[in-house]
């Protein structure tokens, strides 16, 4: 009797006991943060991950500001957002960051993969982690789509046209599909509504649960590094692997600096060119929504058109919709496609080094090409750049298999 | 002092400065967020004064307006009305209007106003926000002098929109900022250069 | 420093993405630079009154406030009613046009396009270009084309200023046979009450204008920017050197 009064009425080891007995707070906090060990060799590619949560968290805060004046109608969609932009005040920069943090989402994102690429982060055990992150782009792709119908401007109608008319290209379903999505005959105030239902509800959660798997299944494996060993291989008496440091204060203090850089970055673009030369907000989407007149030149935002160049390039409706869809998904089918011995591009032959660097040109040359009109000597770029994207993943399990690669030391390569 | 110590000192001093910069940042960038909350330029051009004729308005008449949203009461009090003002003080709990954020300084006086004739308060119960409904004739059996009476939870006010002690509302109803443009003319919600 | 270079690397990836785009001009070719200072407040005063005596007739500024137009451009409420506000009463009214849009429709074909953003949909350069493109054609209805915009039904509003001018075309054979003509500039055929660099002048002043009010808080945002960016650097020294110190018995 008297014990128990003592457990139930006295709390033993202040708060922080009261709470971890009831809550796994210190046990989350060490698993995660101050005892979760990673390679100390990371170099600078390795803090594109918490760049993007630093985005998300930026894209998150701006929006719900925006969320509170803008009208996800037709009639009032334009005219909210230049409200915003010049009678709440500060909403400018408000709506600066977010539509700035649109196009670095992207940026980050897409190093952040390219990371994965070089270190072979993709490769077992880590497929789970890989495929989660692919669906995090697929959903993030969806969100920033639904994100641009908003402001209701030319670019914004007519690009939605477009990309929601790629549907119609499925056969038999492809009609009906389409009316399906949009909820009417046309783009209209019904399909502006339930994008924006999308955009700020149902894309967000489903984000950010993604992003917590994806960290959940990291943790559980430990982080990749730079030569693509397994430093848990060679524990120290007290368990703690000989080549890792705690996240906590090392690689903490690390991605501070990255973070504090990236903001200089992200400012410059915010306070200098918002519009980023028209790449990060399109003139034409300065003019309202106007069903008669289509804008002279139309492309996606940047971060779409290296899959739209591979669109165009095809001169059928149903197999460019098809090689649209399978340029967006191939990268999902790296751990399997990749043969290589080895993860990382340290030790990999010439075979996969030629080919990765082809393959950062072709990204590239599919994205300008996608900004171009389709015409002329593009559409001949288009599509040998489009076969080049394809070959660099259908080849993979004969070049990987093949190329020689080098021996991978025992312990990672750590110079002070 | 070994030079560890040295260290883990310079790396305490660091870890502060970088927090205390990183707060300075996160605080700045507060400022912008906090601001977007308040009224924008479009609620304050809705906002503007409102203007408000009086040549029309017979003594003992009473109209409604919407100044900011909010409902604003114009009286043009007549002779028994006004007549009322001094007898209920002793059954008032704020007679003089000494609780000053309830009127400017310039309608803290007998009548709460710029004119006597002339009551400008907002029809907002100072209860929790009720629009007071107008009970002008006076009933001798109950005591009642005429003035506002609020049908939420029964607080009375006089002909200046004082409050009766016994009810729940605490203070007097709130003059809003006004003055007259011309003798026949009122303007609600700017009192620059007004007496 | 390794460190440092692959990170420049990464910085330099992110630049390509960025290369910037020459504003999408609207037709017509070649764009004439309008060279026109945002800083010169005077030029955006005068922009304001030519606007107000020339576009305000027919064009809104629905998004536009005339009290925004007085902070930025240093007028008084007095400067403001006296000499801008014509047919608006408070100063935070916004700019609103004096035909009615239906009537507009009927004379025009169309309602003349608010201004409010103009120059961010179509550029500086364009509205420079389109206000001194109009060239008599005796093929529009309203007497004039226009070089930029061609088929526009804008009449030409400024002509007492800049006067009629005559566009001189070339037509060339290409090997295919098709025609194609190409302009070889214009000739004032009667002239108005400015001389044409004083027309340029009246010209570059009112697209300073329109600019202005295409994004009033650009001048701010520039202003509030570099001092963020100053708070960053210090950021980032101080950062580092906790980096560096923590990092220090890492071997």
């Amino acid at each position: 009797m008297a014990r128990i009064e003592a457990e139930v009425g006295k709390p033993q080891g202040g708060l922080m006991k009261w709470i971890d007995d009831r809550f796994p707070f210190t046990k989350t906090l060490e698993h995660h943060v101050t005892k979760y060990y990673a390679s100390k060799n990371f170099n600078w590619w390795y803090v594109f991950g918490v760049l993007a949560f630093v985005v998300l968290a930026i894209q998150l805060l701006t929006g719900i500001f925006l969320t509170m004046n803008y009208k996800p109608s037709a009639d009032e969609a334009f005219a909210s957002v230049e409200y915003i932009m010049r009678d709440v005040e500060w909403g400018w920069l408000i709506r600066y960051m977010h539509s700035t943090g649109a196009s670095f989402f992207f940026i980050v994102v897409y190093l952040h993969m390219f990371r994965a690429m070089l270190y072979g982060s993709y490769k077992k055990p880590r497929e789970l982690i890989w495929i989660i992150g692919m669906l995090i782009l697929l959903v993030l792709m969806a969100e920033a789509f639904a994100g641009y119908l908003l402001p209701w401007g030319q670019m914004s109608y007519w690009g939605a046209q477009v990309i929601i008319s790629l549907f119609g290209a499925i056969p038999v379903i492809g009609d009906g599909l389409v009316e399906f999505i949009r909820g009417d005959y046309s783009i209209s105030d019904i399909t502006l509504n339930r994008f924006f239902a999308l955009h700020v509800i149902v894309l967000p959660l489903a984000l950010i649960g993604l992003v917590f798997v994806h960290i959940v299944a990291l943790h559980e494996v430990g982080s990749n590094n730079p030569d693509g060993i397994d430093i848990k291989k060679h524990k120290g008496p007290d368990g703690v692997p000989l080549d890792g440091i705690a996240f906590h204060p090392y690689h903490t203090s690390k991605d501070l600096v990255a973070i504090v850089v990236f903001l200089m970055v992200f400012s410059a673009v915010v306070f200098f060119a918002p519009e980023m030369g028209g790449y990060f907000l399109e003139h034409a989407n300065f003019e309202p929504a106007n069903v008669s007149a289509t804008p002279e030149h139309i492309a996606p935002v940047w971060y779409f058109t290296p899959y739209y160049s591979i669109l165009r390039a095809v001169p059928d409706k149903f197999w460019g919709f098809v090689l649209f869809a399978a340029s967006v998904l191939m990268p999902m089918f790296l751990p399997w496609l990749d043969r290589s011995r080895v993860r990382s591009i340290r030790y990999r032959g010439w075979m996969y080094k030629t080919a990765l660097s082809i393959f950062v040109v072709t990204f590239l040359a599919l994205l300008w090409l996608g900004l171009q009109p389709a015409e002329g000597i593009y559409v001949l770029l288009a599509r040998i750049f489009s076969v080049l994207y394809f070959a660099f993943f259908l080849l993979m399990p004969y070049y990987t298999a093949r190329d020689k690669t080098k021996p991978v030391p025992d312990r990672v390569v750590y110079h002070d | 002092m070994t030079e560890d110590d040295l260290d883990s000192n310079r790396r305490h001093f660091l870890a502060v400065a970088t927090a205390v910069t990183g707060a300075v940042g996160v605080g700045a960038a507060l400022v912008p967020f906090l601001s977007s909350l308040k009224p924008s330029a479009r609620a304050q051009a809705l906002g503007a004064p409102v203007q408000v004729s009086l040549a029309a308005m017979q003594p003992g008449e009473m109209v409604r307006v919407i100044w900011r949203g909010r409902l604003v009461f114009v009286l043009r009090r007549n002779e028994t009305m006004l007549a009322t003002l001094g007898a209920v003080a002793g059954e008032l709990r704020d007679p003089n209007s000494e609780v000053v954020e309830q009127q400017p300084d310039y309608a803290a006086n007998e009548t709460r106003s710029v004119k006597p004739e002339y009551l400008v308060v907002e029809g907002s119960c100072t209860h929790l926000g009720c629009a007071p409904l107008e009970d002008f004739e006076p009933r001798a059996v109950e005591g009642w002098p005429g003035g506002f009476f609020c049908p939420c939870h029964g607080s009375k006010f006089d002909f200046a929109g004082r409050v009766f002690k016994g009810v729940p509302a605490p203070t007097n109803l709130r003059v809003p900022p006004h003055r007259f443009v011309r003798d026949d003319m009122i303007l609600i919600g700017q009192d620059t250069g007004a007496a | 420093m390794i460190k440092v270079r692959q990170f420049g690397s990464a910085l330099v990836l992110c630049a390509c993405f960025m290369a910037p785009q020459a504003m999408a001009a609207g037709g017509g070719g070649h764009l004439e630079p309008a060279d026109i200072d945002p800083d010169n407040v005077a030029s955006l005063q005068r922009g304001a009154r030519n606007y107000m005596n020339y576009c305000s007739g027919c064009h809104s500024a629905e998004y536009v406030r005339f009290n925004t137009i007085g902070k930025q451009l240093e007028l008084s409420e007095e400067q403001l009613i006296d000499n801008l506000m014509f047919n608006a009463e408070k100063t935070f009214e916004t700019i609103r046009s004096s035909m009615p849009t239906k009537d507009a429709e009927r004379w025009f074909g169309q309602a003349p396009p608010d201004l409010s953003l103009m120059a961010r949909a179509r550029g500086a350069d364009y509205i420079y270009n389109f206000l001194k493109g109009f060239y008599v054609s005796e093929k529009s209805p309203t007497g004039v084309d226009n070089l930029v915009l061609a088929g526009t039904s804008m009449p030409h509003v400024l002509w007492e200023l800049q006067g009629y001018q005559e566009a001189r075309f070339e037509d060339h054979r290409n090997e295919d046979g098709s025609v194609t003509s190409e302009f070889k500039g214009f000739e004032l055929l009667s002239a108005g009450s400015m001389d044409p660099n004083v027309y340029d002048e009246f010209v570059r002043d009112t697209t300073n204008f329109l600019a202005f009010i295409a994004e009033p808080i650009r001048q701010d945002r520039r202003t509030i920017g570099v001092w963020v960016l100053i708070y960053l650097v210090v950021f980032l020294i101080i950062a580092r050197m906790l980096k560096k110190q923590i990092w220090k018995d890492v071997e």
